[in-house]
């Protein structure tokens, strides 16, 4: 049983919804990079999506941008990715990890070699952007055949004919994109959440994850009551961009992950 | 297999070979589809094949003349040579062929904004001007370094009424202007129409662009036909994205008797680094939606083109260009920037026409390739554009020439 499962079905019992936190792996260097990501569960993420950095990254606003290009300019690279998770799987065997990035660092990597070592290292799943079902044939299927589980992102443009075609394969959990844009753009609204929600539903059991402009601790929990899973990503990054040095940054994206962790734990509460 | 058969691509997922596709963002694929379709019928409708005709006539000014250049034939030598005058359209570059064939499919997708990328300014001034004449609001993004070097292009969109929006991530240049498109297009995707401006990106832009740009090959075998009453025997176009090339090859890619080079743009040499010769110095990998040749370091990340000439300076190249590559049915040669200045002065002197320097790239190679040719051999060169957006890097390399013999 994959963790993705074992952690969604956990969270079910106790009637509440994944933090799911994103930064980029080596941002803004490796050793802070890590100690931020081996934080993050004992400050309340759930669910990590690890960025893989890459010079073009075309569905992210600037946050993330600014985040990649941190990164590589630390010399982060993908088998130093690769060897973080590593690294965090040394101290926890049960937080879920996924690997988020776009389709060419893997492809020059080769594919299967990248599976078999995202396997190795402790990758959960892949949320690969610019891979879409119509190409599942190249990463989606071979990953799945190996256990790792593949994330997909379905958005308000992918309409009812489509989904089908999006959820063929989706695993793990699914990734609903609020709102039409890069990430770090405005949030949606609960009501456009609530009724795509009902519409995913339709489709899939899949748990489902909301993410894009989810900032504040108030939006998350407006999620949380409506959704499996709050995906936060840009505001956290944001904390390592204005941290003046390493430990501020750990201390900055650790401190607004506790204070997520907390409006996503008293969501229903407070709802019901 | 008797008959070649190199026009049939792309498959209907936008393969030529495994080159191609559609590598987007879910939140693209639904439109993406749509374009697909809306293409198809556009392509199979005499209306749309009218009103294209109209505009490629009475707007563009087409049919460009196939000018038999005779002081370039004499100064070589050699194969005898004809320029197509692309340089002549409205707007001074092929680009507009393409840009006239996308608003009309926009306008019948009712679509009211459209957003394009731009190197050297010619596709955003192809872009503009179309927007302008359909009275569409247009939005143009282009690399903070292109518009230092292109400022006259600049201000030519902003007359046209377009916005021009500065690309300041990466080296500020083309590559950088299509990730900011894509943001765009991805943000306001229910509204707004991605003019691309050569044959990259998802399918079914690669065809799209190409179908739309053939109309140069066209008329080069029709005026060819009518001048010499044969084939040429070889055609040469220089290649960035690679539309120019991609509109005068494909009507002769059966043709196997005809000889067909693509230049690229090899900056300050290709074992330098500094180049932008995606099929030479680079190897298969996936960016801006399709699988293609690209410029990547070890790590599968993208490495910043160079070349002296803005509408060259990326660092992938058409995915059909990749397949023709792949398989070898057409010869993909390179110049520096240095080779590629000393053919733009050359034209000027000889034919009394200013080439953009992209397009003197084509030009390097001819003067390489005509003198060892005989007499009887006819070779077209794609005169893609015109040089007076070029001045000021032309002005700064000769003032950098004269302090180097001082």
């Amino acid at each position: 049983m994959s963790r993705l499962h074992t952690r969604f079905n956990e969270l079910k019992a106790h009637n509440r919804a994944a933090l799911v936190t994103f930064v980029t792996s080596g941002d803004p260097d490796y050793d802070t990079s890590l100690a931020i990501l081996k934080g993050l569960p004992d400050a309340g993420a759930d669910v990590i999506e690890l960025g893989m950095p890459f010079t073009d990254p075309m569905a992210d606003g600037p946050a993330i941008q600014l985040a990649n290009i941190r990164a590589l300019a630390a010399k982060q690279t993908l088998a130093k990715t690769l060897q973080m998770v590593r690294d965090f799987r040394v101290g926890n065997a049960t937080t879920p990890l996924v690997l988020m990035g776009y389709y060419n660092p893997i492809h020059s990597y080769g594919v299967e070699r990248f599976i078999a070592e995202a396997s190795e290292a402790g990758v959960d799943g892949l949320i690969v952007v610019d891979l879409p079902p119509e190409h599942n044939g190249e990463l989606c299927d071979p990953a799945q055949a190996a256990g790792l589980d593949f994330i997909r992102l379905t958005t308000p443009t992918t309409d009812d004919n489509r989904l089908p075609t999006v959820l063929t394969g989706s695993s793990g959990f699914v990734y609903y994109v609020s709102v039409a844009g890069v990430t770090g753009a405005g949030a949606a609204t609960a009501e456009h959440v609530s009724d795509a929600l009902a519409r995913l539903r339709r489709h899939t059991d899949l748990p489902i994850s909301v993410g894009f402009g989810i900032r504040t601790p108030e939006q998350a929990a407006a999620i949380a009551r409506l959704a499996e899973g709050v995906v936060v990503g840009s505001a956290l990054v944001d904390q390592i961009a204005k941290a003046n040095h390493p430990g501020e940054a750990v201390e900055g994206v650790l401190g607004l992950c506790r204070q997520l962790a907390e409006g996503v734990r008293k969501a229903r509460v407070s709802a019901g | 297999m008797t008959q070649a058969q190199y026009q049939n691509g792309p498959d209907s997922n936008g393969l030529f070979g495994q080159f191609g596709g559609r590598y987007v963002a879910e939140t693209l694929m639904p439109l993406i589809l749509d374009l697909s379709r809306e293409y198809e019928a556009a392509k199979h409708d005499p209306a749309f094949a009218a009103e294209l005709a109209y505009f490629q006539r009475d707007y563009v000014g087409r049919p460009s003349p196939l000018y038999f250049a005779q002081r370039l034939t004499e100064h070589c030598g050699g194969a005898k040579i004809y320029l197509k005058r692309e340089e002549l359209n409205h707007t001074g570059a092929h680009k507009i062929n393409n840009c006239i064939g996308q608003i009309l499919l926009a306008r019948r997708m009712g679509k009211q904004r459209i957003i394009a990328e731009t190197g050297a300014g010619m596709h955003g001034v192809a872009t503009a001007t179309v927007a302008a004449r359909f009275g569409l609001q247009c939005v143009i993004y282009m690399g903070s370094t292109d518009i230092e070097r292109q400022q006259a292009n600049v201000f030519r969109m902003k007359l046209l009424g377009a916005e021009v929006i500065p690309v300041t991530a990466g080296t500020g240049t083309l590559k950088d202007a299509m990730n900011e498109a894509l943001r765009d297009w991805v943000t306001n995707v229910q509204s707004t129409f991605y003019l691309i401006g050569t044959v990259a990106g998802p399918h079914p832009y690669p065809a799209m662009v190409r179908d739309f740009q053939a109309v140069i090959g066209k008329e080069t075998r029709e005026q060819l036909q009518a001048a010499e009453g044969r084939l040429p025997d070889s055609l040469v176009a220089c290649i960035g994205g690679g539309s120019n090339a991609m509109g005068l090859f494909h009507p002769f890619l059966n043709d196997e008797s005809v000889e067909i080079i693509g230049v690229e743009a090899a900056g300050h040499g290709i074992d330098t680094g500094k180049h932008a010769a995606s099929l030479n110095g680079g190897r298969p990998g996936v960016l801006h939606g399709n699988r293609t040749f690209l410029l990547q370091d070890e790590d599968g990340q993208i490495i910043d083109a160079h070349s002296i000439s803005a509408g060259l300076d990326y660092p992938g190249i058409g995915p059909e260009h990749a397949w023709l590559h792949d398989i070898g049915r057409v010869q993909y040669t390179s110049v520096t920037d240095h080779e590629a200045l000393a053919a733009f002065h050359q034209c000027c002197r000889l034919e009394g026409i200013i080439p953009a320097l992209e397009s003197a790239h084509a030009l390097a190679e001819v003067f390489k390739r005509a003198p060892t040719l005989p007499g009887d051999h006819l070779m077209v060169v794609n005169l893609s554009g015109r040089g007076d957006k070029d001045m000021q890097t032309v002005m700064h390399h000769l003032d950098l020439a004269k302090q180097e013999t001082h």
